[in-house]
């Protein structure tokens, strides 16, 4: 296998173009603050964005909707990230978040759990690329984001 | 201002070879093997053996701090820095003592609006409802530091549209330039578009009209013969590691008597003459601007960049970057999916092309393409609004230089092809 077919798994090319929860994201559309949250993202270097839409239920992920511009590296971790995240317990979204961050992070040194990962393995190789693992976190990052922005809207949420 | 080459022969294809032996970095391999085509001399060209051995004979035989100590080396070394000084005024046609060392251009640009936007620089300092006069293809460099003048001056920007190929519609421009205006900035040659601007024209209607001109000469000081006294302008900028010198240096080159009249911008050691605990006095230009220890070895580094190229010939390597240019043009035409942004001709226009490849990512265009050994850059290139411009966020950039082969643009010409199958675009 070439470097590249290395980067570009067949999963990421077949996200890629499949784009799974991406969807107009209306302006002025109004939601719950302490059930949905938006997140921006931005990548300098291409001007690049995501933005992400997360709805949380009583305790899982109940749904992710997102829109943007970049390449097809960034395209398909955020619709990984999607088919990974929804319908899993909060803290176990976090957790997943918090391994591909590490996998994203080790440079090629890492060995992912497939258990806790699924899909997102296809991204090991990304980490070997220092100038495209901000592609590969870009909606995972509004993801994250999302994910405070509704903790921050409900103060009960730690006590409970 | 039309440039034609006819006086100059284009450097041959053995020429070129000798040339590439002097550059050891061209000789690697990248990724899994493939020979290195390096087409992103217009982010940071790469140093022949030649500079490299001045900078470390400067090191090794005269290096201290310069215009201070009374030792040998000290003597020397400003020896050198001086000597550097004159070749690279020598090389744009300036004189020395309007010739300024910084970090890099966009240094330069930021001194120079911030020399602007000071009550201090008395006629020449900005007011509100003075106008700044800019074009839609800058770099950020030159557009950013101009909407900060006109931030704290209360002065206006206004910038000069473009046409959909790239070049300046100037249907306008004697309402763009007119009585308030007080600044035209404006690239010389595009680093997106490849664009080469009508600088004569711009220059003599600014003139017409009292206003500065300053030229961003960073992308055709290294690829044009470039006199800045003939071409006019009141100051320009132009950065070493674009034309085969060392990162850490930049030039701003002005007329000396408006150097003169304009405050200090960075301020400390050696740019004073009398200090006391309340005020300061200040030296002539370019020590002026000068504040702090300079980049030495950078200029000496520089000094043997100019002598380089000098050796070669301007207008020879012009000539070769206008063949370079074309060939680029004519294979990107016959590659489907791909969409030049900027001119579709040579004339009047650098061996930069900027390129959109339709369904495809910039950032995975240059990856296929890397794969193959090919260095292009991607992303805006800082220069977003010129990408707004044209219905795009980024885009795909190869620039050429005087070491660049037919071989190597028939070899990018070819990987391009590959990318939208690659991706299953095609």
């Amino acid at each position: 296998m070439s470097s590249l077919e290395a980067l570009y798994q067949q999963v990421i090319l077949d996200h890629s173009k499949e784009k799974h929860g991406r969807t107009d994201l209306a302006d002025d559309e109004m939601f719950d603050p302490a059930s949905t949250a938006r997140s921006r993202q931005y990548n300098p270097l291409c001007g690049d964005e995501v933005t992400l839409q997360v709805t949380l239920g009583e305790q899982d992920v109940r749904e992710i909707a997102w829109t943007g511009e970049g390449c097809s590296i960034s395209q398909a971790a955020t619709s990984v990230l999607h088919d990974l995240v929804v319908g899993k317990p909060v803290e176990e979204a976090r957790s997943i978040l918090a391994d591909y961050r590490t996998m994203l992070r080790s440079r090629g040194a890492g060995t992912p759990d497939e258990e806790v990962l699924g899909d997102a393995v296809a991204f090991a190789g990304v980490s070997r690329h220092a100038n495209r693992v901000k592609c590969a976190i870009l909606g995972w990052t509004a993801f994250e984001d999302a994910l405070l922005r509704i903790e921050a809207a409900r103060p009960t949420a730690k006590e409970a | 201002m039309t440039l034609t080459y006819t006086g100059a022969q284009p450097l041959a294809a053995a020429e070129v070879e000798t040339i590439r032996a002097d550059f050891p970095i061209l000789h690697r391999t990248v990724g899994d093997g493939a020979q290195l085509a390096y087409l992103d001399s217009g982010a940071s060209s790469q140093r022949p053996k030649q500079v490299l051995q001045a900078e470390y004979d400067f090191a090794t035989t005269s290096y201290a701090a310069v215009h201070r100590g009374a030792h040998t080396l000290a003597g020397e070394a400003t020896d050198a820095f001086e000597d550097a000084r004159e070749a690279v005024a020598r090389f744009v046609g300036v004189p020395a003592q309007g010739l300024i060392w910084l970090r890099n251009a966009t240094e330069g640009l930021n001194v120079l609006a911030a020399a602007l936007s000071d009550p201090q620089a008395g006629r020449y300092a900005l007011q509100p409802g003075d106008e700044i006069l800019i074009t839609e293809l800058e770099h950020h460099a030159n557009l950013v530091p101009w909407q900060q003048a006109a931030a704290r001056t209360g002065a206006k920007l206004r910038w000069i549209p473009l046409t959909d190929d790239g070049r300046l519609d100037l249907a306008n421009i004697d309402e763009l330039i007119n009585r308030r205006t007080k600044v035209v900035a404006f690239a010389h040659a595009s680093n997106v578009l490849g664009t080469v601007l009508p600088v004569a024209e711009l220059v003599a209607k600014a003139k017409a009209v009292g206003a500065l001109t300053v030229l961003d000469a960073c992308q055709s000081v290294p690829h044009l013969p470039v006199n800045l006294t003939e071409l006019g302008v009141d100051a320009a900028v132009f950065s070493g590691h674009k034309m085969l010198g060392p990162t850490g240096i930049g030039c701003l080159a002005a007329r000396p008597e408006l150097l003169d009249a304009l405050p200090p911008v960075l301020t400390g050691g050696s740019m004073v003459e009398l200090v006391t605990m309340e005020t300061a006095t200040f030296r002539e230009a370019p020590q002026r601007f000068e504040a702090g220890t300079p980049p030495v070895a950078q200029a000496v580094a520089l000094h043997a960049a100019v002598n380089y190229l000098s050796g070669v010939g301007m207008d020879r390597i012009a000539a070769r970057e206008h063949q370079l240019a074309q060939l680029m043009l004519d294979g990107l035409a016959g590659v489907e999916g791909v969409r030049v942004i900027g001119p579709h001709t040579a004339e009047n226009r650098t061996a930069t092309v900027a390129f959109a490849v339709e369904g495809v990512h910039p950032h995975d265009v240059g990856q296929v393409l890397d794969a193959a050994g090919i260095a292009v850059r991607v992303g805006h290139h800082c220069a977003q609004p010129v990408h707004r411009r044209f219905g795009v966020n980024a885009s795909t950039r190869a620039s050429a230089y005087l070491y660049t082969t037919d071989a190597e643009v028939e070899r990018f010409v070819q990987a391009l092809g590959t990318v939208r199958g690659f991706f299953g675009r095609s």
